[in-house]
């Protein structure tokens, strides 16, 4: 088990050291000069050495990551330049939004696929099976900002029971920032709902033909007995697996859904960035995605060994 | 299950041959404005209605075909030409350095979505189309290599491998005479759901400004200008986004049903 | 006590049993004997009532008066587990890989509403202790993945018997164990039925499995059963006609005239082949696996070697190295004098060959046969008349020059394993190394093959090294006979000799382990063939 963990925590720490350096190399070293990138074309020679010095750009390139990096582990990502106050400043006002949303919406996602998922399984070839996997079909291929158009159209403009967008801010209090984050939240979920209840399916056929399934059955379990006690935990290792590569997914959905909703989350702030040519912030942001990217996708390995037992080898 | 085969490649079709139709024909210029004939609902000239411009938005929605289908099938042919090769490759090497440098790195790519590193791309470069169908591309790549490898790890165990080994035969003749052409099968539902992906991940670049810039048309940014405008004009938003979810499903029941008709085992399951 | 009647049973259009009627007694050993195909495994399932969608059993199967085909699904989940006990083939995949052994035994007391939760685990303890498992070295917390192949069919045997059933259906029980692993349950299963008056089926390919252990025996021939009677009266009288031929075949003796040279063909000197495996600590010293220990021997020409011994007992391993498809750590093997190693000349290459276990893993499903036959020719390059070897190469393992066009798939197991012999023909080699080659074919099927072995070696002027688990195969085709064990070569000799008078003691386990039919059995009836 720990031998295990530790394998994961290793490429955990080589992966983000190998991403760090990938983020830097694109943002820093491929353009050339990040000042005047920064600043654009029309910039003054003065205006772009001021930035240069102020960035301490003009120091050579290892010693730069080397400030970059170690600044992320003490929290000191730089300055924004255009907002002028710490990055770590704006992407802990902007993370309350955006990993609500993220949870709320695998959240969703999770209690819906699962059971449904089992479902059509044990309707293989049935109607319901048919009509479920038809619906999956169609939610995979919904673009989620697409979706989130026509719920505030239908749910906030026409119906009026959900704001169509911005956030409040939870000391509004909770209540107020769950139904702000709600139609943002089904708007991610359903693609990944549909694509999670399909895996969930196919895992639980696939173990109802193992050979485990039959000594069961042999043991005197019925049909309904044996999924429950015998196919669920099994067909959750193939499940979870897709649980962390689509957590990637919903990041980057989420990134497009702020847009859509207006929310003040990451998602925003890096087009702002963009726009503004902030490469500051969006180094640092870019760098805090993949983070958690990686992180969860470590979290599902732990979830794994408890999981599977095959995987707690021994020393 | 013939049913997904038939109505994916139907949808699948259509839109190419409208695609491929606009570079010949569209009912409308769509570069033309007509101020005159805006916010047109569906009616006998305009088929789709008009835009804000009071373009046809059918007219559009065919160029805008032309540019989702360009930039899938460019993002999937970059995944292909760099994945297959890197997952045939760390599967003849299983367990040296180069496998594990070819896992780590696809592990590495798996830790950037494509829109954030469309969002890196184009925060240095630009944004442009190109910038687009990188990103997915880079994004493509690994899962082209992990396919590939562990399709080809478990063909690499069989004793007809074993039999080319004893004839002689080196990892990369091998690679290609073997293990391609078996799992070629599993390449070509894999590519159709790539495919599928890209459409909607080229959506979504258009959608937040990273993709086809004006005045190409693409699907994405008409939802995107189309957003303010729901409130009064839903069809807008409602056609363009009609043309993803369709050409997205029908990539999608494509590669379910050629996963159905190329897989023996599967069918040997059915019957 | 279990009374079968006229058992039919379709799955579609496909009829699998018909009037298939047998019965067994209480305390008794029945086995179903018959070759894959012949339906043996679908009459327990028929019995279980776990019959796979759209099987359709008409008949009668009573279990003291009751009769199954007629219960609802309920009453036999109530009888599953409680009257009627089931093990299968594959112990390995036979366990959910996620649950204790401990939890898995139990299981079968509670569905059973039989035991709470502590007082079943007790229960679990002591049927796993009755199986041989004992608590200091198999608590209940085990996962399966930590137990052996042998050890995990013993817990399937304690959930079987958890609920001490009436009969126990053992589906090929020991087919995927190795020979001393299977001595081990057979006598385990013959225990049970002793102490616990239990029935048992024992459903099985192998003859002499059954004259071991069975009292009464039925043979089952596509979906009939052809002839029943207590086990030594059928063995010794042989009614039916297909009774003697599996009979024949599975002591069939190859015809073949020893015309081994005195000089060495292949020379093994002291292999040594090490495995690294995953480190233990982050920074620690790769640990190694020393799969093939200093192991030497020759092939002379002409001659038949036997190289057996158990799963993982390095054999694979060797062979491959003698291929020169696996590098030495140590030690040197020659072909003709020339060294072989994984760099070796096509020249070297073309004169060895292989024949592997697999019928159905052995080719590229999308090559034709020609293709595959003449994969060979990579070494020495395409000859012009290519075509023509190829159909003669057909010709000599017995199948027709208009084969070349077909594919793989359109061969039954045996035809497969001789288009692998005639790919292995093609570059007309010394040597031919028979991977556990007829391993997996049936008995009629086998003796076939080994046959056609005997031909061909008498008209190549072959040597084979001939690997196999299977140690009455090897004795009957084989000159000498090594035995290895862990890694070692533990004994050699004359293959007679070796069987007559094993001098290790690990070769006395494997003869003494290895079922056979009593000599006195094989005498009366005539052999048809």
């Amino acid at each position: 088990m720990t031998r295990f963990l530790l394998t994961r925590l290793t490429s955990l720490i080589l992966t983000l050291l190998a991403a760090s350096v990938v983020i830097f190399l694109v943002v820093e070293v491929v353009p050339g000069d990040v000042a005047s990138v920064m600043l654009g074309l029309n910039a003054e020679p003065e205006a772009v050495a001021a930035l240069r010095e102020e960035l301490g750009l003009n120091a050579p390139a290892h010693v730069r990551y080397l400030t970059w990096v170690s600044g992320l582990f003490t929290g000191d990502f730089g300055q924004s330049h255009t907002y002028r106050v710490p990055v770590s400043e704006l992407i802990a006002d902007r993370l309350w939004v955006s990993l609500p949303l993220a949870i709320y919406a695998l959240a969703l996602s999770t209690f819906i696929a699962i059971p449904v998922g089992l479902i059509a399984a044990t309707r293989a070839g049935k109607a319901t099976d048919t009509g479920i996997m038809g619906l999956t079909q169609l939610g995979i291929a919904v673009p989620n900002f697409w979706f989130a158009m026509f719920l505030v159209l239908i749910f906030a403009i026409n119906l009026r029971w959900f704001p169509s967008g911005g956030f409040p801010g939870w000391d509004e209090g909770l209540w107020q920032g769950i139904i702000a984050l709600t139609l943002p939240a089904i708007a991610l979920a359903v693609q990944q709902a549909s694509i999670m209840a399909r895996v969930t399916r196919s895992a639980t056929l696939e173990t109802l033909g193992q050979d485990y399934i039959r000594t069961a059955r042999a043991k005197g379990l019925s049909q309904r007995q044996t999924v429950i006690r015998h196919a669920m935990r099994n067909a959750l290792i193939p499940v979870l697996t897709i649980l962390g590569l689509q957590f990637s997914f919903l990041l980057a959905g989420a990134i497009i859904i702020e847009n859509v909703f207006f929310l003040p989350g990451l998602g925003r702030l890096i087009f702002q960035a963009i726009t503004q040519n902030d490469l500051i912030v969006v180094k640092s942001v870019v760098m805090l995605l993949v983070f958690a990217i990686v992180t969860v996708n470590f979290l599902v390995d732990v979830a794994y060994a408890a999981v599977d037992p095959r995987l707690r080898r021994r020393a | 299950m013939k049913r997904n085969l038939i109505i994916g490649g139907a949808l699948s079709t259509l839109f190419t041959l409208a695609a491929l139709l606009s570079f010949l024909w569209t009912p409308y210029d769509v570069t033309a404005l007509n101020i005159g004939a805006k916010f047109g609902t569906p009616n006998g000239q305009n088929l789709l209605g008009t835009d804000h411009f009071g373009r046809d938005i059918l007219s559009m929605l065919m160029v805008g075909a032309r540019i989702s289908i360009a930039v899938a099938l460019a993002a999937v042919s970059f995944g292909i030409l760099l994945g297959v090769p890197l997952g045939l490759l760390a599967a003849a090497r299983r367990g040296s350095v180069v496998d594990e440098i070819i896992m780590r790195s696809n592990d590495l790519v798996f830790a950037f979505p494509s829109l954030v590193i469309a969002i890196l791309i184009t925060a240095v470069f630009g944004p442009s189309l190109w910038n687009a169908i990188l990103a997915i591309g880079i994004f493509n790549t690994p899962v082209f290599a992990r396919v590939t490898r562990g399709a080809a790890l478990s063909l690499w165990t069989l004793d007809y491998i074993m039999a080319a080994r004893v004839a002689g035969k080196g990892a990369f003749r091998i690679s290609f005479e073997h293990i391609l052409p078996n799992i070629l099968n599993l390449l070509i539902v894999q590519a159709t759901i790539q495919f599928a992906v890209g459409i909607i991940i080229e959506a979504g670049l258009s959608y937040v400004g990273l993709g086809a810039q004006p005045p190409i048309p693409s699907w994405g940014r008409m939802l995107a200008d189309s957003q303010t405008m729901i409130s009064f004009a839903p069809h807008l938003a409602l056609f363009p986004g009609a043309a993803i979810v369709l050409m997205v499903l029908g990539l999608n029941l494509l590669g379910d049903g050629l996963r159905d008709a190329l897989d023996p085992k599967i069918r040997r399951a059915r019957t | 006590m279990i009374d079968t009647r006229n058992l039919s049973l379709s799955i579609g259009e496909t009829e699998i049993l018909h009037d298939v009627s047998f019965s067994i007694a209480p305390g008794e050993v029945f086995g179903l004997v018959g070759e894959s195909g012949s339906g043996k495994s679908m009459t327990a399932l028929a019995m279980m009532g776990l019959l796979p969608s759209g099987g359709i059993a008409t008949g009668q199967i009573s279990l003291e008066g009751e009769d199954l085909l007629h219960l609802s699904e309920t009453q036999m989940c109530d009888l599953r587990g409680r009257q009627l006990g089931m093990i299968f083939q594959e112990p390995m995949t036979a366990l959910n890989p996620v649950q204790t052994i401990g939890d898995q035994v139990a299981e079968t007391l509670i569905v059973h509403g039989v035991a709470q939760r502590s007082e079943a685990k007790e229960i679990a303890r002591e049927r796993l202790n009755r199986v041989g498992l004992t608590e200091d070295r198999f608590p209940l917390s085990r996962y399966p993945h930590e137990l052996s192949g042998g050890q995990r069919q013993r817990v399937c045997i304690a959930l079987a018997i958890a609920l001490r059933p009436k009969i126990l259906i053992a589906d090929e029980p020991t087919t995927a164990l190795d020979v001393t692993t299977q001595a081990g349950i057979l006598e385990l299963l013959l225990e049970l039925v002793r102490d616990e008056g239990m029935a048992l089926m024992l459903i099985t390919h192998d003859l002499a499995v059954t004259a071991q252990i069975a009292d009464r025996v039925a043979v089952m021939e596509k979906g009939r059963i052809v002839e029943q009677n207590t086990t030594r009266t059928l063995f010794e009288t042989r009614k039916h006609a297909y009774t003697r031929a599996l009979f024949a075949a599975s002591t069939h003796q190859p015809s073949r005239e020893a015309r081994v040279e005195d000089t060495p063909l292949l020379s093994v000197t002291k292999a040594v082949r090490d495995y690294r495996l995953p480190r233990r600590t982050v920074f620690g010293k790769t640990p190694l696996f020393r799969a093939v220990n200093e192991v030497s021997f020759d092939i002379r020409r002409g001659e038949s070697l036997g190289l057996v011994g158990e799963s993982g007992c390095g054999k694979s391993t060797l062979t491959r190295a003698i291929l020169g498809l696996e590098p030495l750590q140590g030690g040197r093997i020659t072909l003709n004098g020339d060294d072989i190693s994984t760099g070796m000349t096509p020249d070297l290459r073309a004169k060895m060959q292989v024949v592997f276990q697999d019928p159905y893993g052995s080719f590229n499903p999308r090559h034709t046969v020609a293709r595959i036959i003449a994969e060979p020719f990579h070494l020495m390059g395409r000859p012009v008349d290519a075509e023509d070897q190829i159909a003669r190469a057909l010709t000599e393992v017995g199948l027709t020059p208009d084969d070349m066009r077909k594919y793989p798939h359109e061969f039954s197991g045996g035809q497969r394993q001789r288009i692998a012999i005639a790919r292995a023909l093609i570059t007309r080699p010394e040597l031919i190394l028979l991977d556990e080659a007829v391993s997996a074919l049936d008995v009629r099927v086998r003796a076939q093959v080994l046959d056609l072995l005997a031909d061909l070696q008498a008209s190549h002027d072959l040597s084979y090294l001939f690997v196999s688990h299977d140690l009455s195969v090897v004795r009957r085709i084989t000159d000498r006979v090594m035995v290895m064990k862990s890694g070692e070569i533990v004994e050699s000799g004359e293959t007679e000799a070796v069987f007559q008078n094993p001098q290790h003691t690990y070769t006395q386990t494997l003869i003494a382990a290895a079922p056979a039919i009593p000599e006195d059995w094989t005498h009366g009836a005539q052999d048809a063939g």
